[in-house]
Order: structure tokens, then C-alpha cells, then sequence
């Protein structure tokens, strides 16, 4: 039997399930964090499965700027959860309940 | 052969991903993410992207999955990981499984693919995959590349500036 373009799509449709259940069922912001990450990991599979099945490098391309994006985004996210944490000294998402500084 | 890869690289994918939602612990989860990056990026290698696993263990593995145990071992934080309510719990679960089923019937009903590219498998086995990577980031995705670089700088400074101390 031959590898063939589903098998990838079903292997990252699961895998970006679980990212989406991480972010609803979890409460812990840097988990929900991970889930995001996840959920990117998944459609960088997708992307790469196109690109060899339709013998093409844009898949490739756009996983670099996936990659790009996923990196600035941690960096920013967290930054702005070490900021959260400074001033309500707390990470869990529903203890948060106001805009206001 | 290739088959049997590709089933113990996706189930030790799933695993780890399951196992990386399910720990209250965050460091556990941060190491159960490492494990699935790594199964990823053998993923890649299956599909003649080696230069994307390599910067999938670089980048990835290395360099944000530090960022994130730093971070987490920084705050060290007190809550309870999961939200308290059984039956949001389970309404979490089934929405995604809803969701996931749907991409199921969605892959296996449509056979619509796009354009077909001109690389072939002889092309990548006599110039490489990263040369021929290469050759097309830095001509037809010049500037998106230039774009990204901007796209980094401004989070660095945007990082520094949201921690830095008043």
C-alpha cells in the first residue's frame, strides 16, 4: 500500500483537534499557549504534504513564515503573560476578568 | 517500510500531544511538546522536507520550547491547570471531536488539488531540496522573507519593551 496525501491530512486533523481541545478544556494561559503551538505544528504537516504531492517548494515557503509568526508570537505572548503575572499574580484564564490596569 | 515509519512517527505524535494536554503539571507539558516536535520533524522528513525538519528541531524544539520552560519555571504558578466544571470539560472534547470529524468527511469526499508544480523527484535527488528551497525563497518570496525579518524585529522590541521592569 502507498503512502498517500490523506494519511497526512488525517495525522494533522487530529493533531489540530487535540491543539483545539488543549486551548477549551485547559485554564493554564502558557498551556493554551502550547495548544496554539500545536495547532500550528499540524497545518505546517498539511502544508508539507501538498508541497510533495503537488511536486511544488510554496508549502515549504509558508512553513518558514508559519514558523516566523509562531516564534514572534511566543515571544510577544509571553512577555505579555510575565507582564499579567506581575500584576495579578495569577496565569489561571478565568481569574482574569478585567481589561482595566 | 515507509508505511510503518510513518504509523509509530504519528502515533508517538497523537501520544505526546494527548498526554501534553492532559499534564496539570506545565514543565511535563512542555517536555511532552518537545516529543511531538521531534516526531513532527520526522514527519517532514517523510515528505522530502529535510530542511524543514532541521529548522523544525532548531527553531521549534529549540529555540521556543526554551523560551516557554523559562518562562514557566520563572512564574512557577500556583493554579490548578484545568478549568473546574466537569460538564464544560466534556463540552470542550466533544466540540473538537465534532470538528475533527467534519475534516474527516471533508478529506475523504473531495479530490480537488491545485496546480501542479514542475519539481520532481529527480530534480530534488539531483540538486537537493535545500538549494532548491533556496532558489525559490530568495527569488519569487523575496519580499515576504525581507517582511518577516521586520516581523521579528518589532516582536523583539515589543518582548522587551511589555517585561522590562518600570
Amino acid at each position: 500500500m502507498e503512502m498517500t496525501l490523506q494519511h497526512y491530512l488525517i495525522l494533522s486533523a487530529i493533531l489540530f483537534g487535540i491543539g483545539i481541545t488543549g486551548v477549551l478544556i485547559r485554564r493554564n494561559l502558557i498551556v493554551m499557549f502550547m495548544s496554539l503551538e500545536l495547532m500550528l505544528n499540524a497545518v505546517n504537516i498539511n502544508l508539507a504534504a501538498y508541497s510533495k504531492y503537488l511536486h511544488t517548494m510554496t508549502g515549504q515557503i509558508f512553513i518558514v513564515f508559519v514558523m516566523c509568526v509562531a516564534a514572534a508570537e511566543a515571544a510577544v505572548g509571553l512577555a505579555l503573560i510575565i507582564t499579567l503575572f506581575r500584576n495579578k499574580a495569577t496565569i489561571n484564564a478565568d481569574e482574569i476578568n478585567s481589561l482595566r490596569g | 517500510m515507509e508505511q510503518v515509519a510513518f504509523y509509530i512517527l504519528a502515533f508517538l505524535a497523537i501520544v505526546s500531544a494527548l498526554f501534553m494536554i492532559t499534564r496539570i503539571n506545565p514543565v511535563h507539558s512542555a517536555l511532552w511538546m518537545l516529543l511531538t516536535f521531534f516526531s513532527v520533524a520526522g514527519i517532514f522528513v517523510q515528505l522530502n522536507a529535510e530542511f524543514i525538519a532541521a529548522i523544525q528541531v532548531l527553531v521549534y524544539a529549540g529555540a521556543i520550547l526554551v523560551l516557554y520552560l523559562f518562562v514557566v519555571m520563572l512564574l512557577n504558578p500556583k493554579s490548578h491547570g484545568f478549568i473546574k466544571i466537569p460538564f464544560r470539560y466534556a463540552l470542550g472534547t466533544i466540540v473538537s471531536i465534532i470538528l475533527v470529524v467534519q475534516v474527516f468527511i471533508a478529506i475523504k469526499t473531495s479530490n480537488i488539488l491545485g496546480h501542479e508544480g514542475g519539481i520532481t523527484d529527480q530534480m530534488i535527488k539531483e540538486m537537493g531540496n535545500v538549494k532548491l528551497f533556496g532558489k525559490e525563497l530568495f527569488t519569487n518570496y523575496l519580499v515576504p522573507f525581507e517582511v518577516a525579518s521586520i516581523l521579528l524585529l518589532v516582536a523583539m522590541i515589543g518582548a522587551i519593551v511589555l517585561a522590562k521592569k518600570e
